[in-house]
C-alpha cells in the first residue's frame, strides 16, 4: 500500500491544521481510546488516564509528534519511524490489533475537531496514512 | 446484549434524536464505498461508483444508506434484544447477500466518524465509548445467524 500524489496533498494540508493543535488532539484521542476500548488501558498501568491528566497530556503529544516525523517523511515512514518501530517490537510489544483502534480514534478526533475538511478524500487519505504508519510500527514483531 | 450504562443509553438517544438519519445514512455508506473501495463488490448494480464525487452523489448509494440507518435506527429501540431484532436481516445478509461480517464492523466504525464530523465537540469520547458499543452490538446481531 503507498500513497497517491494526492492524497499526500490532501494529508500534508490537513496535517498543517491538526499540528496547530497537536496537544489537544492527541491527548483527545487518547482519551477516545480508552473510553471505548478500557483494554488497552493494559499497556499505561504506570500512568494517570484520567480525563485531563497530565500523563495523557505529555504521552498525547508524543503521540501526534511522531505523527509529524511520518508526515514529514511521507516518502520514507518506514525511516522516518525506524526507532519507534524497534521500540514497539522489543520493548512496548503492544498487541497489533490496538494500533487499529487508536487509529480510529485519531480519525474521529480529527473529524469532530475539522468537520469541515474532512471530507471522503480527506478521510481515505488518513485512514490509509494511519495503516502504513500501523504496519512500520509492527513490522519488526517478527 | 449490549451492555450500556443509564448515562450512556441517554447519551446515545439524546444523540440519535438530532441525527438526519436520512442524510447520515447516505454519507456512512458512501464514505463505506471510498474509504474502503473493496466494499463496492456488493454494489455493482448502482452504477457510478467511479470517483469519491460520483459515490457520494449518488442516488442508489443515498437510497440504500437511507434503507440502512432506518433499519439501524431500529435497534436502537431495541438495544436489549439486538440478536432477535436483526435475525431476519443476519439470514438475508449470509444466505442472500453472501456479506463477509467484517463490514458490519467497517460501516460501524464509518458511522462513527461520520457521527463525530456531524456532532464536534457534543461527540464526547463518553458518547463516542456509547455508540462504539451500539455498532459492535448491532455488528455480531447481524452475523449472529451465519452458518
Amino acid at each position: 500500500m503507498s500513497l497517491t500524489k494526492a492524497e499526500r496533498t490532501v494529508i500534508l494540508s490537513l496535517w498543517d491544521k491538526i499540528s496547530a493543535q497537536a496537544d489537544v488532539i492527541g491527548t483527545e484521542a487518547l482519551e477516545r481510546l480508552f473510553a471505548s476500548y478500557p483494554q488497552t488501558k493494559t499497556y499505561f498501568p504506570h500512568l494517570d488516564l484520567r480525563p485531563g491528566s497530565a500523563h495523557l497530556r505529555v504521552h498525547g503529544a508524543k503521540v501526534v509528534a511522531a505523527l509529524g516525523d511520518a508526515v514529514k517523511s511521507i516518502d520514507n515512514i518506514a525511516g522516518a519511524l525506524a526507532k519507534l518501530s524497534e521500540l514497539h517490537a522489543y520493548i512496548l510489544r503492544v498487541d497489533p490489533v490496538n494500533f487499529k483502534l487508536l487509529s480510529h480514534c485519531l480519525l474521529v478526533t480529527v473529524a469532530s475537531h475539522f468537520p469541515a475538511d474532512f471530507t471522503a478524500d480527506a478521510h481515505t487519505a488518513w485512514d490509509k496514512f494511519l495503516s502504513i504508519v500501523s504496519c512500520v510500527l509492527t513490522e519488526k514483531y517478527r | 446484549m449490549v451492555h450500556l450504562t443509564a448515562d450512556e443509553k441517554a447519551a446515545v438517544t439524546a444523540l440519535w434524536g438530532k441525527v438526519n438519519v436520512d442524510e447520515v445514512g447516505g454519507e456512512a455508506l458512501g464514505r463505506l464505498l471510498v474509504v474502503y473501495p473493496w466494499t463496492q463488490r456488493f454494489f455493482d448494480s448502482f452504477g457510478d461508483l467511479s470517483s469519491p464525487d460520483a459515490v457520494m452523489g449518488n442516488p442508489k448509494v443515498k437510497a440504500h444508506g437511507k434503507k440502512v440507518l432506518n433499519s439501524f435506527s431500529d435497534g436502537l429501540k431495541n438495544l436489549d434484544n439486538l440478536k432477535g431484532t436483526f435475525a431476519k436481516l443476519s439470514e438475508l445478509h449470509c444466505d442472500k447477500l453472501h456479506v463477509d461480517p467484517e463490514n458490519f464492523k467497517l460501516l460501524g466504525n464509518v458511522l462513527v466518524c461520520v457521527l463525530a464530523r456531524h456532532f464536534g465537540k457534543q461527540f464526547t469520547p463518553q458518547a463516542q465509548g456509547a455508540f462504539q458499543k451500539v455498532v459492535a452490538g448491532v455488528a455480531n446481531a447481524l452475523a449472529h445467524k451465519y452458518h
